[in-house]
């Protein structure tokens, strides 16, 4: 498909979208800060603009479109509610800085959810400023440093992370200025608590890992964990991506761990848009509490305030130009409401119920479990390695031939421990038919390994483009249209 | 049950399936002790229907707003074409996830290229990343860029900032890069510039970072710094307004060989204020800096048939693959305001965005115009503006904020807490949405707070 800019002729533009005749504002200004030739943006009219971009987005996979069974990823309906709720005029309109006196009922808004997220997660109080889960695991563990800085204990330079972490940990931690040590994973999903044992020190500034871990089981020594990383005076950071297979079941707190992120375009179902935004609040425990990353709304007599440096002296300061990602705060907190108490842990009820389901039925059609002794959580691991074996056929190639049967790929080839793995997580808000969907595909692609795999070696078939080289891509870097 | 499709009779034919009597029985592997006994005690209590839960939210939105808005500082009331949002509201877009499948996601992945290239084309850049958070937590990314670079030749950590960037930019770069042990020095400034008499000799410098137009909305004298720094062997970062690129210099071609990097947030294009967020950070660079670039980049390539497509490339960089070697640790980032800014600019083309910009400047010239016509105040730096400028009051800023609030105006942001050494200093900004007679009302209402 063209691009935007083939579509342009010059000279042609969306004559409704000038505000004015250009260039008469610029007298005064130096001639050296001027630019001397226009941009090279599109020459379109606005139908051309939108017709492009309405088709290019049928051109995308998404949950409003398709199954989207992602693991790790909570790939759960969007409610279109919340997003009507965010795009209120009194919110999209409010300036960030606009004084408290005029922002009470958006301050009222991030007040309650950052109510919700504390009751949720047992933490003693929650900061809604990162903008995603990365960043909210960046403010954790600047907040772990700032802890060990504060009590004087400057020798703690390691970050322990389970060898199946997600890789934002290790990432994150390298990038607060602490060296990565990782520990290893048994046979069972579980965390190697002798390993664990053997690698903790004077050196541990703490550990992050999620549970229910990345290998889709619930990791059943977390108190013993938090017993060794404590023991060893480090923090324990908890990587929120899989609340989804606790909410309102488990708090986090209760599991020993002192700092956390949440994924709220995971749990909260706000939306990912091709790749974001996110937000990725943090909550902490008392220990942590003197260098929450500002600002955080506090409620007094008179209504709400800011708190800021002024506030919390030991901050870790603000990681934003503002206060993070208001739009999508609003949305989690719409969905919080339309859940309701009971709600809450009506989401993990069915989110493992789904997941239990759609692993016990891919079993039963044949399919092998890389924890057959597990239960599964919100989502469970499928090795591919036999059918690889077999018929030379890959996780990937199963995942581009899930494409033609219009259902999105689970997560491949993660976590690295387990070879030509599909990470599956199906989420509550799918019906029973769709589940059963999948597994009729899954047999299909199973049988069609045995009778032609070179059909699944070249999938997809029934899409824009078939399967794209990735190798030329980045060999031949092209990441700008260029004229003719 | 909300957004949950279960009927009795499914949950039952799934637990059967399953081969357990109850769902309690499916977190059998959790310990006994670890579980909460009841539903979380959420003080916002029951489920709200979707129209209750507007309700309750309508009513707080309806609390802040009706403001007339001459507030910047990093977020503009700009217009965004009814397009845009129709666009990028689409459930394919909006609900898609990562372009990981590149082959079910051509749609966002040729957008986020055409973004890509639009971007290098307001900045004279060779390469644009899929986006970061936002302007500041990207200068952040593009100070760290300029790190592993230096590196490699002088070893440098120490990076120099401009006193007037934006000092929300100033805080949280150095709470994000302070970790790697980079250290912030600053550029001080005279009559709101960069004073040029006081830049530092001797040790050599990793980067140079310098806003244009800077914080109080003044031009700096780009090529200078540029020219100075690379003398220096400093990466030079440029931090911008990507709306007023379509009139001003590109940070490529500042000074005799361009700028390194630029960086800033893309709010202006296509993003509703609010409240700051979410908004976009974008990060341009040139070629010799391509694989210093953090988070996604998407390239062009073809199938097995030839037919051209998209993915996402060089993933090497990338904390899914190389963990604790990449080059940030972002994985989501805000595509969707990507999406909207690619419509944005597609529909406004060079033309418009330049028309806009000049009418926020033009509207900001007769505001300042009308403003300083009020006893006791004026323009607190002299010097050209951009679409921004620092207002002197004869009265604390806050107070005069404060006492406009009533009549309905938002007028501006006061610089006491970042800069108490200006005195009672207040940054205004009109774009092109502030009708003459929303000016009118500002300046009368002005007169009588600062009169009464």
């Amino acid at each position: 498909m063209s691009t935007i800019f083939d579509l342009g002729q010059p000279g042609r533009n969306a004559a409704a979208q000038c505000a004015g005749p250009d260039g008469e504002a610029l007298a005064g200004l130096p001639e050296a800060a001027l630019r001397t030739a226009a941009p090279a943006l599109p020459e379109v009219s606005e139908l051309q603009a939108v017709r492009h971009y309405t088709n290019l987005s049928a051109k995308n996979f998404s949950i409003d479109g398709q199954f989207y069974p992602l693991g790790s990823c909570t790939m759960k309906y969007n409610p279109r509610g919340a997003h009507r709720a965010a795009s209120l005029p009194g919110f999209l309109g409010r300036h960030p800085l606009a004084p408290e006196r005029a922002s009470q009922g958006f301050m009222g808004c991030l007040f309650a959810l950052q109510e919700i997220l504390k009751e949720v997660t047992g933490m003693a109080a929650v900061s809604l400023t990162p903008m995603a889960g990365a960043q909210g695991e960046f403010a954790g563990v600047a907040m772990i440093r700032a802890y060990h800085r504060a009590r004087g204990d400057l020798e703690r330079h390691e970050i322990l992370t389970p060898d199946a972490a997600h890789g934002t940990n290790p990432a994150t931690a390298v990038m607060c200025g602490y060296t990565v040590r990782e520990v290893a994973v048994d046979g069972n999903g579980d965390v190697d608590l002798d390993a664990l044992k053997a690698a903790v020190g004077p050196q541990t500034a703490g550990l992050m890992m999620t549970n229910p871990s990345t290998c889709g089981v619930f990791e059943r020594q977390v108190v013993q964990i938090a017993q060794v990383v404590h023991d060893a005076g480090g923090l324990l950071y908890y990587d929120g991506a899989n609340l989804n297979a606790i909410l309102g079941k488990v708090r986090p707190a209760d599991m020993g761990f002192d700092v956390l992120h949440l994924n709220l375009h995971k749990t909260f179902a706000t939306p990912h848009g091709g790749g974001g935004p996110g937000a990725g609040p943090v909550g902490v425990g008392e220990r942590l509490l003197p260098h929450l990353p500002v600002p955080v709304v506090a409620r007094n007599e008179d209504g709400y305030r800011w708190l800021t440096e002024d506030d919390i002296p030991g901050t870790i300061g603000r990681l934003s130009a503002f206060a993070g990602n208001a739009g999508i705060l609003l949305r989690a907190l719409a969905y919080a409401l339309m859940l309701g108490r009971a709600g809450m842990d009506r989401v993990s009820d069915f989110a493992v119920l789904n997941a239990a389901y759609l692993a016990t039925r891919l079993k039963a059609a044949g399919f092998e479990l890389a924890y057959p002794n597990r239960a599964a959580t919100h989502e469970f691991i499928l090795t591919l390695a036999a059918n690889a074996k077999a018929h030379g056929v890959s996780a990937m190639d199963f995942a581009k031939r899930l494409l033609d049967f219009g259902i999105h790929a689970p997560t491949t080839y993660f976590p690295l421990l387990v070879p030509e793995c599909f990470l599956i997580e199906p989420t509550e808000t799918e019906c029973r038919e769709e589940l059963d969907r999948f597994v009729d595909a899954m047999t299909a692609i199973a049988e069609e390994a045995e009778r032609d795999p070179e059909n699944l070696r070249t999938a997809p078939h029934n899409l824009p483009v078939g399967r794209l080289d990735d190798v030329k891509a980045a060999r031949d870097l092209k990441l700008r249209w260029m004229p003719g | 049950m909300p957004f949950i499709p279960h009927t009795p009779a499914d949950e039952q034919a799934m637990l059967e399936q399953v081969g357990v009597d109850s769902i309690a029985a499916l977190f059998a592997e959790i310990p006994a002790e670890l579980r909460m006994g009841d539903s979380p005690a959420l003080t916002h209590g029951e489920a709200m229907s979707e129209m209750a839960m507007l309700r309750w939210m309508g009513e707080r939105a309806e609390q802040d707003a009706g403001l007339i808005c001459f507030a910047g500082a990093g977020c503009y009331d700009h217009h965004v074409p009814a397009a845009v949002w129709d666009i990028a509201g689409r459930g394919e877009f909006m609900t898609a996830y990562t372009p990981y499948q590149a082959e079910a996601s051509q749609g966002t992945l040729q957008l986020v290229f055409e973004y890509q290239s639009m971007m290098c084309a307001l900045t004279a850049m060779d390469a644009s990343n899929a986006s970061v958070y936002d302007g500041a937590s990207g200068l952040a990314e593009a100070i760290l860029m300029a790190v592993r670079k230096a590196a490699r030749k002088s070893r440098s950590r120490r990076v120099l900032m401009a006193e007037t960037l934006h000092p929300h930019y100033r805080d949280a770069a150095r709470n994000i890069v302070t970790n790697q042990g980079v250290e912030i020095e600053t550029l001080p400034m005279a009559e709101g510039r960069c004073d040029l008499q006081r830049l530092p000799g001797d040790a050599p410098l990793a980067a140079v970072v310098v806003q244009q137009p800077n914080f109080f909305g003044l031009l700096e004298d780009v090529d200078r710094l540029t020219d100075w720094a690379k003398g220096q062997g400093a990466t030079v970062v440029g931090v911008v307004n990507p709306l007023t690129l379509s009139v001003l210099k590109p940070p490529g071609q500042w000074g005799e060989s361009g700028a390194d990097i630029a960086c800033g947030d893309g709010q202006p294009f296509g993003a509703p204020m609010s409240s700051g967020g979410p908004s976009f950070g974008f990060i341009c660079a040139k070629a010799a800096l391509t694989r210093q670039l953090p988070g996604r980049i998407i390239g062009q390539t073809e199938d097995a048939s030839g037919r051209v497509g998209y993915s996402l490339t060089l993933q090497a960089r990338e904390q899914h693959i190389r963990r604790g070697k990449a080059t940030s640790n972002i994985c989501t980032n805000q595509g969707l305001l990507v999406t909207a800014a690619a419509v944005h600019m597609a529909l406004m083309g060079a033309k418009g965005l330049a028309a806009a910009a000049s009418a926020s400047r033009a509207n900001t010239l007769r505001l300042v115009e009308r403003l300083t016509a009020v006893k006791g105040v004026r323009q607190l730096f002299p010097g050209p503006c951009f679409h921004e400028c620092a207002l002197a009051l004869p009265r604390p800023a806050g107070e005069v904020l404060d006492a406009l609030l009533d009549r309905g105006i938002l007028g501006g942001v006061s610089l006491t807490k970042h800069f108490p050494e200006l005195g009672n200093a207040l940054l205004v900004c009109a774009t092109e949405k502030r009708s003459d007679n929303e000016i009118d009302a500002y300046a009368k209402a002005l007169n009588s707070v600062i009169a009464g």
